[in-house]
């Protein structure tokens, strides 16, 4: 199954220019803090994370040269970390990145009809980007809320409890650029019993 | 059942304020100078006496593994939150950092102190973005009001926190693997020994340890060893969050004693099983590592560490996947297979090749697509795998494998005659 954050190819893109922003930069002096002065290559994972970000949600070439040149690492160390960690893409996705949690849990309360109204709704196939580019659609493994399952994943947010007619939902407001809510959408609050109530 | 006075996750849905004025109301930061009081070999002594097994899902004796930090060792020493969960079925620890997020820093303070360390890492899966702001803005509260940084809680011990986001990696939640990510490199096992007490995070002395473990320490020494050890049984001790997913009406977390049976655990907290208990097929109790439990078994098991071993299963990290009789057994566990074969870090053969294989197998197994001797030969393979990898991603890759043949077998043998048929 295609992801963007699996494959180990470099996406080739034309005009590939990265420069940090000046936000960004700001940020960066705080993370490598973190950490002791002879160890800031522990800040690899924050620094793609930012550049990622910073770069419409996936990792150029020339974004993770910066993050190497920033680090004081060789390139081939950014890349190896960027490759083996499936929450860095590496092929430019769309405004959406929707991951359907597939795994036993969710899979037992229904991920595969989820699966089946993105493909229809997002007007794309498991894996590949839509069209007009508003929409990635992949499947991947337990994100780890399975008392809500079934549960998607779109961009930062969780959106659980879903069913179709749901979830169909949610991707068309998204389609039509309106606000979605985020989390349970059976109105419980995290991972209570009872589910009639809200505090 | 669980008496609610005796609950420690007095937060766990989030009906509470989970910032610091509401953490201080539910009794966190309350005393906390008393508790470093208590010198680091008390707070060690008093783990153990409470006979704390780790929640991350081995079950390691907590104030064991604490007291593993040498005293003197010129080194910095480093305390390691590992909150990368990512073991299927489990959702705990999320509602801990999200909803409470103070009772896991004061835990952190504990349990750094003891260990003589000033600095303490917490590694959060990446995909727990919300959870991760939550915990970033509780430790900004806790720098802003003294209760960590210089002087910590005025205890005259200078601690720092800081939270590091993960970018995806199931093997990580592997302690030494944790450790390779958190030093910018890619999430692969150590060979143990060293173990990281010795040389762990940048060479230094290091304890990895489970969000849930550090959470519950403050209370245990608030409260005293023996009120946590008279609950459970011995060597099963205190409470633990359950996370109940699957086919049951109302699938929640919930905080119930150790040893509570697996059925009064179904039914009196996640509104029992879809279709009622005789429509139990199985239920995997610890997270997809651990092999599954046919009904009969969940008629009368109970739920703490000793009583599933017992069973050819675990408690691993009490996460409870119910499955009722319309669940494609095979399908389940094949879906398992998957995952495992996505998150071997590649490092050993015998998994990275192992876990393709038996993939691959198991989809083949769905519809009977296989010859009878070749369910020997795959258990075969996960003997292979088991035991013969640096780290237990072979043996949980394994487990789920040998439990479905253990009590399922004849479903399978069953497909296979049906295809024969079918193709004959």
């Amino acid at each position: 199954m295609h992801h963007p954050g699996t494959n180990n190819k470099v996406f080739k893109k034309i005009n590939d220019n990265f420069e940090w922003s000046s936000e960004n930069f700001k940020k960066i002096s705080e993370i490598i803090k973190k950490y002791p002065p002879n160890r800031i290559q522990s800040a690899v994972i924050p620094l793609l994370d930012l550049a990622q970000r910073q770069n419409n949600g996936w990792l150029s070439k020339n974004s993770m040269e910066k993050v190497a040149e920033t680090l004081s690492m060789s390139y081939i160390r950014v890349l190896e970390v960027a490759t083996f960690y499936s929450m860095f893409n590496l092929e430019p996705i769309g405004k959406n990145f929707v991951q359907i949690c597939r795994t036993t849990p969710c899979w037992l309360r229904g991920s595969d009809k989820l699966s089946k109204v993105a493909q229809e709704v997002c007007e794309t196939n498991i894996g590949e980007t839509s069209d007009d580019e508003i929409f990635t659609v992949v499947e991947v493994e337990c994100l780890g809320a399975c008392c809500n399952a079934p549960m998607v994943q779109i961009n930062d947010d969780y959106y659980e409890d879903l069913d179709e007619e749901s979830f169909k939902k949610i991707l068309q407001d998204l389609k039509d650029n309106k606000s979605i809510k985020v989390g349970s959408q059976i109105g419980r609050k995290s991972s209570q019993p009872e589910r009639k109530f809200d505090a | 059942m669980l008496k609610e006075k005796d609950k420690i996750f007095k937060n766990l849905y989030g009906f509470e304020d989970w910032k610091l004025e509401g953490a201080k109301k539910r009794g966190i930061w309350s005393n906390t100078k008393e508790l470093i009081k208590m010198g680091s070999e008390k707070i060690v002594e008093e783990i153990k006496n409470s006979q704390l097994r780790g929640r991350g899902g081995a079950g390691f004796p907590a104030g064991l593994k604490w007291s593993f930090m040498p005293k003197n060792s010129g080194k910095d020493h480093y305390l390691v939150v590992n909150a990368d969960e990512s073991e299927p079925g489990t959702c705990k620890d999320r509602e801990i950092m999200r909803n409470d997020p103070h009772l896991l820093l004061e835990g952190c303070l504990v349990a750094a102190f003891a260990m003589h360390a000033h600095t303490c890492y917490i590694y959060i899966r990446g995909e727990y973005y919300s959870e991760s702001s939550n915990l970033q803005k509780a430790i900004d509260e806790a720098y802003a009001n003294n209760l960590i940084g210089k002087n910590a809680c005025g205890t005259g011990w200078d601690f720092d926190i800081y939270l590091h986001r993960g970018a995806g990696a199931y093997i990580c939640g592997e302690e030494t693997a944790l450790l390779e990510s958190l030093e910018g490199k890619k999430g692969q096992p150590r060979l143990k020994p060293p173990f990281p007490a010795g040389a762990g995070l940048y060479g230094c002395p290091t304890t990895v340890t489970n969000v849930e473990t550090v959470a519950v320490s403050p209370t245990i020494l608030r409260r005293g060893s023996k009120w946590f050890a008279d609950l459970g049984s011995a060597n099963n001790t205190g409470t633990k969050i359950f996370s109940i997913s699957g086919h049951v009406n109302n699938p929640c977390n919930v905080e119930e004693e150790m040893g509570i049976p697996l059925k009064e655990l179904i039914e009196k907290h996640a509104g029992g099983v879809i279709g009622g208990w005789e429509n139990l097929l199985a239920v995997i109790p610890g997270g997809a590592s651990v092999p599954l439990l046919p009904k009969s078994i969940c008629d009368t098991v109970k739920m703490d560490f000793d009583s599933l071993k017992e069973v050819q299963s675990g408690l691993g990290t009490a996460a409870v996947i119910v499955m009722n009789k319309s669940t494609d057994i095979v399908e389940a566990i094949a879906r398992l297979s998957h995952f495992y074969k996505h998150e071997s870090c590649g490092q050993c053969t015998p998994c990275r090749e192992g876990t393709g294989w038996m993939y691959r197998m198991m989809e083949k197994m769905v519809h009977g697509n296989v010859e009878h001797q070749d369910i020997d030969k795959i258990l075969d393979v996960t003997k292979q795998i088991e035991g013969h990898t640096i780290c237990a991603l072979g043996d949980a890759a394994a487990w789920p494998i040998q439990g479905l043949f253990r009590h399922f077998r004849p479903e399978i043998e069953k497909r296979i005659q049906e295809r024969k048929i079918r193709v004959a």
